[in-house]
């Protein structure tokens, strides 16, 4: 295993050939990794104050770090926006390599969080005590926390339990069942269609993540990680499952040829031209600030199932807070995070519209009766607290999903704009990446 | 962003020939004669000029006209024309004030490296400049050769090794690893020494020198006023480049608080991709219109400079 590692930091070349070069990279024993800092430590630190950096995106730490700083007069949070998720992860994984202006606290979406975990970049928060939290978070962001190994990385912020958003209004107007099965979305497509040639059930030009929640929630696991030794395999079941269907939807033209997250998506989801969308329990806020205009007309439906009567669900996006090993005061950083994912920032967060992976407060009544304005007064919270239960935990990424998500739309995204199939473009995914695995010093089967 | 387009009247030259308030002199020959003053029109000519016009100012209706809508309003109208409710004033008040007013830091950094980063470019290019084409000393024509190879390497392809410098002489994510940096300008040195060796004549020089003036005084009181405009030149493409520099400070800076507009434009634009991030386009939109303004403020400022620099020398004295 040590000899593995070794060879691993060696060749972990996505993670260095960004910036500095090789020697730079890891030069740590990884041993020095498991630090033991008692509430004792933290309490000391708190009290004698200092400044950490925190690299986030999420909008709802802001005041949580106001909070936190009000809490502790003397400690200050310089917290950084210094890109959102892969743009982030460059600059994080260049200063590690610098060995400069490395941020305490780094926010790490989980899947991305195998490549730092198994690099030795992150602390081992166990040595905080961090492990007696395992009840507190809901088992999909736990799962993820501990990317596939025994430490824990890091402490869940949120999750994304899935669901099915629709627009009720589209639906109503042209008859519409609100699909329960994933046969019966791809019925509701054709229907959706043929009453109104404008619109799509949904927009899809291949995203990565959605692919592989949707592989995760129709059973399939490609991917094995055992320390380095990876395998890679879309040909289970669940993906022939999973591709079948879309397959269909894709051939059809049923899927809006939008992609996510440009302005044209936000029109679509406004004027009722992009009629669901299957996504994480964090988009309600989304929908709220970026679709104003179709307030009232949304509401949140089950995940549709693969098979009738099933209730099972997979998260789709999500991220945690980390403490970078070459990070400076830790105690101090941990506090923050602790404070942030376990302890009263999460009231904050929530009533600022993030989505929890608390299990306390994904059960708590308080939560699960919020009625949402925007889905005219839903109580959308059951949906997907309903959904964070049914998430099956022994999903894992690959140890370099960042680099295996940045080259999915020159392998299977191609089956959305060519006459390449899904099936066959996960195969030259599959490919691909274990070319790359191979490359950086894994072991990797097909 | 665009340049202005630069359109020579000669209504002006045309209203003089006639004497005013006399009815226009009868010509026998109506054949229209070609001349300097009075250009060949051809349809075509017009035609495909417009068309240019037209492709080059569609994009700045579209920000202008698009600046005036809200966040809704952008995805429920045209793109061309105005929605219903008129926001530009309330898009400006936000653009300043949305997070903290930070876009007004964001402004002022922008300043701060277009006054340092593109001024110092320019004086540099005109120290160098000057000194090249006016003075003889062994390796010139090496450093002509390394100027000229200067220029053909994009300053994109630079920025990683430059920060890997930078970082480790720990000066990355501060403001002076994007205004360093931009004080190179080999173009701006090439056009300055081409321009020096043919507006500044030898014979001056060496009238002010016979007259007592050193050096330092030859080049501030002779050179400097016949360099103005290469000057201005140099200052403009300087500026725009500092302006529009988007690559170099996306790879040294991390910290919003050092971000120039365009960084900053883009970090409004991708919150819109983030789980729980506000999509404010209108705000990108209205900010990118005013980030554009100063620019074109300069342009008009300083192109009569500009032009006539660049007649110089077309006519033999």
């Amino acid at each position: 295993m040590h000899k593995h590692s070794r060879r691993l930091l060696r060749g972990i070349g996505l993670v260095c050939a960004l910036a500095l070069g090789v020697s730079a990279c890891g030069s740590d024993d990884g041993d020095s990794s498991r630090k033991a800092v008692s509430q004792e430590d933290i309490r000391a630190a708190l009290e004698k104050g200092g400044t950490i950096t925190v690299w986030a995106w999420e909008p709802t730490l802001e005041q949580v770090a106001a909070d936190f700083e009000k809490k502790h007069p003397g400690v200050e949070v310089d917290l950084v926006n210094a890109g959102t998720n892969a743009d982030q992860y460059t600059a994080l994984q260049n200063a590690i390599s610098a060995k400069k202006g490395v941020p305490d606290v780094a926010q790490i979406e989980y899947y991305a969080m195998g490549q730092y975990a198994l690099t030795k970049q992150l602390t081992d928060l166990k040595g905080f005590g961090a492990d007696k939290l395992s009840d507190t978070f809901s088992p999909g962001p736990w799962n993820g926390v501990k990317a596939g190994g025994d430490g824990v990385y890091a402490l869940p912020m949120d999750s994304g339990p899935m669901a099915l958003f629709y627009n009720k209004k589209v639906f109503d107007e042209h008859g519409i069942e609100v699909p329960t099965t994933w046969a019966e979305y791809l019925d509701a497509a054709r229907e959706l269609r043929k009453a109104d040639p404008k619109a799509y059930i949904t927009a899809d030009t291949g995203d990565a993540g959605f692919a592989t929640s949707m592989l995760w929630q129709a059973g399939s696991r490609p991917y094995t990680v055992n320390g380095t030794e990876v395998r890679i395999d879309f040909s289970d079941q669940g993906a022939k499952t999973f591709t079948d269907t879309w397959q269909q939807l894709i051939d059809e033209k049923l899927l809006a040829p939008v992609t996510s997250w440009t302005d044209d998506w936000y029109k679509g989801l406004g004027d009722g031209t992009i009629a669901t969308l299957a996504m994480g329990a964090w988009m309600p806020a989304n929908l709220a600030s970026g679709v104003k205009d179709a307030a009232g007309d949304w509401r949140v439906a089950p995940l549709p199932q693969w098979t009738a009567g099933a209730a099972a669900s997979a998260e789709n996006g999500g991220s945690a807070l980390a403490l970078p090993e070459l990070g400076g005061d830790e105690a101090l950083a941990y506090a923050f995070v602790e404070y942030a994912n376990a302890g009263e920032g999460v009231r904050t967060r929530l009533a600022n519209g993030a989505f929890p992976a608390t299990t306390a407060d994904l059960e708590s009544k308080e939560f699960q009766e919020t009625a949402f304005s925007y889905f005219g007064g839903q109580q959308a919270n059951k949906v997907f607290a309903e959904s964070a239960a049914n998430v099956a935990d022994d999903w894992s990424y690959l140890p370099y999903q960042v680099y295996a998500n940045s080259i999915f739309n020159d392998t299977v995204g191609q089956a959305y704009v060519s006459d390449t199939t899904l099936a066959e473009g996960l195969e030259s995914w599959q490919e691909a990446s274990v070319e790359y695995g191979t490359e950086q010093g894994f072991t990797v089967e097909k | 962003m665009t340049s202005p387009v630069v359109t020579v009247s000669d209504r002006g030259a045309a209203k003089a020939a006639g004497t005013p308030g006399s009815p226009p002199p009868r010509l026998r020959t109506p054949r229209r004669r070609h001349s300097a003053d009075k250009p060949r029109r051809s349809v075509w000519l017009t035609l495909l000029t417009s068309l240019v016009l037209l492709y080059s100012l569609v994009p700045l209706i579209w920000l202008a006209v698009s600046a005036t809508k809200t966040q809704e309003g952008l995805s429920r109208s045209f793109g061309l024309w105005f929605d219903g409710d008129f926001a530009l004033w309330e898009n400006i008040g936000q653009t300043f004030t949305y997070d903290d007013g930070v876009f007004t830091r964001w402004l002022l950094n922008t300043l701060l490296y277009v006054g340092l980063g593109a001024g110092g470019a320019t004086f540099l290019a005109v120290l160098g400049g000057y000194a090249l084409a006016k003075f003889d000393f062994p390796g010139r024509r090496a450093v002509f050769a390394v100027v000229i190879g200067a220029v053909a390497v994009p300053g994109t392809a630079l920025a990683v090794p430059t920060f890997l410098m930078f970082s480790k002489m720990g000066l990355t994510n501060t403001p002076w690893a994007v205004i360093v940096p931009s004080l190179i300008s080999p173009f701006g040195l090439y056009l300055m020494w081409v321009f020096a060796s043919e507006a500044i004549p030898t014979e001056l020089m060496e009238a002010a020198r016979i007259d007592g003036a050193g050096e330092v005084r030859t080049f501030f009181r002779v050179a400097l006023p016949l360099l103005a405009p290469g000057i201005v030149t140099v200052l403009l493409f300087t500026m725009v480049a500092t302006w529009n520099n988007y690559f170099l400070p996306l790879v040294m800076l991390k910290d919003p608080d050092w971000y120039p507009l365009t960084l900053g434009l883009n970090s409004w634009n991708a919150q819109a991709a983030t789980a729980g991030g506000e999509a404010v386009f209108n705000l990108v939109v209205t900010g990118s219109l005013v980030t554009i303004l100063p620019l074109i403020a300069a342009f008009l400022l300083l192109q009569r400079y500009w032009r006539s620099g660049l007649a110089a020398g077309s006519v033999k004295e």
